[in-house]
């Protein structure tokens, strides 16, 4: 094997082509790795926004969710009769259900005192919400009137709530125009609808928003008997319950959420439309430079191809400097994209990381870019005319 | 002697070949059935004022060009109507020396001849290097090997162009005036060791030149014009 490899062994053409023009090298890695960036930067941006809009969503200790269909998202909930979901309780399988509000209200940061809409989630203190196994006892403050779970990870613009209060101080402020108080943190995360959460007892939610019919709630959370199946019985809760509620599973929920930022709003295709620019501008670069590169060295290929070289062989050399120039610009912008993720995280607290998928996926992109500017550059090739040299 | 060179296949056979350029009212005939012949080992020298077509014949025979009209036997295959993987291959056995040595600019000295050597299979590529490295010895630039193009003079970018020739072990040697760019003393060099290692190679060499201080290394001199091999004189 070894003795093949040295019988194989050629000068490295490709690699020396590329090498000895360090300027042009340079400027072609930075033109990928800008590329790269770009594309890491746009396709973190939408997997994060339709990450961060299920932020809340996916931390519900749930089986199914029951929710109006005249709700298109998270920030547009309308309510559906509470009845509703005490009625799936006839169902064989299901075990328990909770019952939340869940609504936009306006938070007076105490600091500034500038308000701001929160998103706030009313639910009775004794049932389970969340799947933190630390929140029930937590929630256990919420059993007094006027009390509020504070969401730590709520953008900066609420005030220092979480520093206040872990200093022991009495965090008190208005929610509604109304006077609450801050009676323990949880760990929620904002998302692209709210910059901010809260969770308090149905009881205050009713004080904060009066207009709100008692009888009326957002979601409806139900949890099955274990090993039952979540498709099977969401089926049958949707043909025995009226139409003025419907069934989904906890991912179909998730799902949907995600659905309406990917579909209903123009952030889903901007955010992909900036990465397909990212790639054409890519692609623009690279192409140049192989092609002044396959255009400077004309007559060397020539040369090459009088000497008996194959063209299939000067093609390979072409080919050759493409997955150079992709491996030699999506390192750099690998890990340029990983600062910048760490960047946009802390000063947006947006869940934007790499994941392993986009990370080959944009592995993937720049190697079509490149080789797709190799194979467009090649067709200069064919007209090296060894004749033309003498 | 003679009859020993008879006896062999000759490395080229020409016959009756014609070259045109150009389609329609601009085709111009640049060679006009020329016929000749050239036996292995010998040197021969090409002449005539230029645009008579010498260098289409040399590019002919370097199987760069299609045949149009007439035979043309390199090696013993005929190369009107070849196949393109036909004349690669055949190249591969012709060494080729230009006006502009057209050396490769990013690859060293050692690097460019052993271009050639690499066109040579089953062997290591150690041995490939280091046979380079003999050519390159051979021709006098032992301390120049990892110069790149730039960084040497005029005659010793033609005496790597040489090496790089000679280093596939060709059967048949075309060069392309290869002293024009040189002046009278390296130019002399440059034929001198053109003609020493085709000996010690045994292989054939067409050279075209218009340099009449080097007419002596020919075996034999043909003369060109219009497109006319002219009979050889004396």
């Amino acid at each position: 094997m070894k003795s093949d490899f040295f019988q194989k062994r050629r000068i490295p053409l490709a690699w020396l082509l590329l090498t000895r023009q360090p300027l042009r090298l340079l400027v072609a890695i930075a033109g990928i790795c800008f590329a790269g960036i770009l594309m890491f930067m746009q396709l973190g941006f939408r997997d994060g926004l339709f990450d961060a809009s299920v932020t809340v969503h996916k931390l519900f200790d749930t089986d199914l969710v029951l929710m109006s269909p005249r709700s298109m998202s998270s920030i547009s909930m309308s309510g559906f009769p509470r009845r509703r979901l005490i009625q799936t309780m006839a169902h064989q399988n299901v075990v328990g259900i909770t019952p939340v509000n869940w609504n936009f209200l306006l938070w007076r940061n105490p600091d500034t005192l500038s308000t701001r809409s929160i998103l706030a989630l009313g639910f009775e203190p004794g049932d389970p919400l969340l799947k933190d196994p630390n929140f029930s006892s937590k929630a256990q403050a919420l059993k007094n009137r006027g009390r509020v779970l504070f969401d730590e990870l709520s953008r900066d613009e609420f005030g220092p709530i979480p520093d206040w209060y872990r200093n022991g101080r009495v965090v008190e402020t208005e929610v509604a125009g109304k006077r609450i108080r801050v009676a323990g943190l949880v760990s929620l995360g904002p998302s692209f609808g709210a910059d901010g959460n809260l969770i308090t007892s149905r009881e205050t939610f009713m004080q904060l928003l009066p207009s709100n019919p008692p009888g009326s709630i957002e979601i409806g959370l139900v949890r099955l008997r274990e090993g039952s199946d979540p498709d099977l019985v969401a089926d049958s809760l949707n043909r025995s319950l009226p139409a003025d509620v419907k069934v989904l599973t906890h991912q179909a929920f998730i799902d949907f959420e995600k659905n309406y930022w990917r579909t209903s709003t123009s952030i889903g295709f901007i955010f992909t439309l900036g990465a397909v620019m990212g790639f054409v501008v890519g692609c623009v670069i690279v192409y140049q430079i192989l092609y002044s590169d396959v255009s400077d060295h004309l007559p060397e290929y020539a040369t090459l191809m009088a000497m008996g070289y194959q063209l299939k062989t000067l093609l390979g050399v072409v080919a050759r400097e493409g997955i150079i120039l992709s491996i030699m610009g999506y390192v750099p912008a690998y890990l340029a994209a990983q600062v910048l993720y760490a960047l946009v995280r802390g000063s947006t607290k947006l869940p934007v990381a790499m994941d392993p998928q986009r990370a080959f996926l944009v592995f993937i992109l720049i190697l079509v870019m490149c080789m797709g500017s190799a194979v467009a550059a090649m067709r200069r090739l064919v007209d090296a005319d060894p004749a033309e040299i003498f | 002697m003679i009859n020993l060179l008879n006896n062999c296949e000759p490395s080229i056979k020409i016959d009756g070949l014609s070259h045109w350029f150009g389609k329609g009212s601009m085709r111009r005939q640049v060679l006009d059935s020329i016929s000749m012949q050239i036996n292995p080992g010998e040197v021969v020298l090409l002449t005539g004022p230029s645009g008579c077509g010498k260098t289409t014949l040399l590019t002919l025979i370097g199987a760069l060009r299609k045949v149009e009209e007439g035979s043309l036997f390199v090696f013993g295959s005929q190369l009107r109507g070849s196949r393109r993987k036909t004349r690669q291959k055949l190249r591969r056995q012709i060494g080729m020396i230009f006006q502009g040595h057209n050396l490769l600019r990013c690859l060293t000295a050692e690097q460019n001849v052993q271009m050639g050597s690499d066109l040579i299979k089953g062997i290591s590529y150690c041995d490939r290097r280091d046979q380079a490295r003999e050519w390159l010895l051979a021709v006098g630039l032992e301390d120049q090997m990892s110069k790149l193009p730039h960084d040497l003079s005029g005659g010793q970018k033609q005496r790597v162009a040489i090496a790089r020739a000679l280093a596939s072990r060709p059967k048949l040697l075309l060069a392309d005036e290869p002293t024009a760019a040189l002046d009278s003393v390296t130019g002399r060099e440059i034929v001198d060791l053109l003609k020493r290692l085709a000996l010690e190679q045994s292989c054939s060499v067409l050279m075209v030149t218009h340099d009449p201080r080097i007419l002596d290394v020919a075996d034999r001199l043909l003369k060109m014009e219009d497109g006319r091999l002219l009979l050889p004189i004396g």
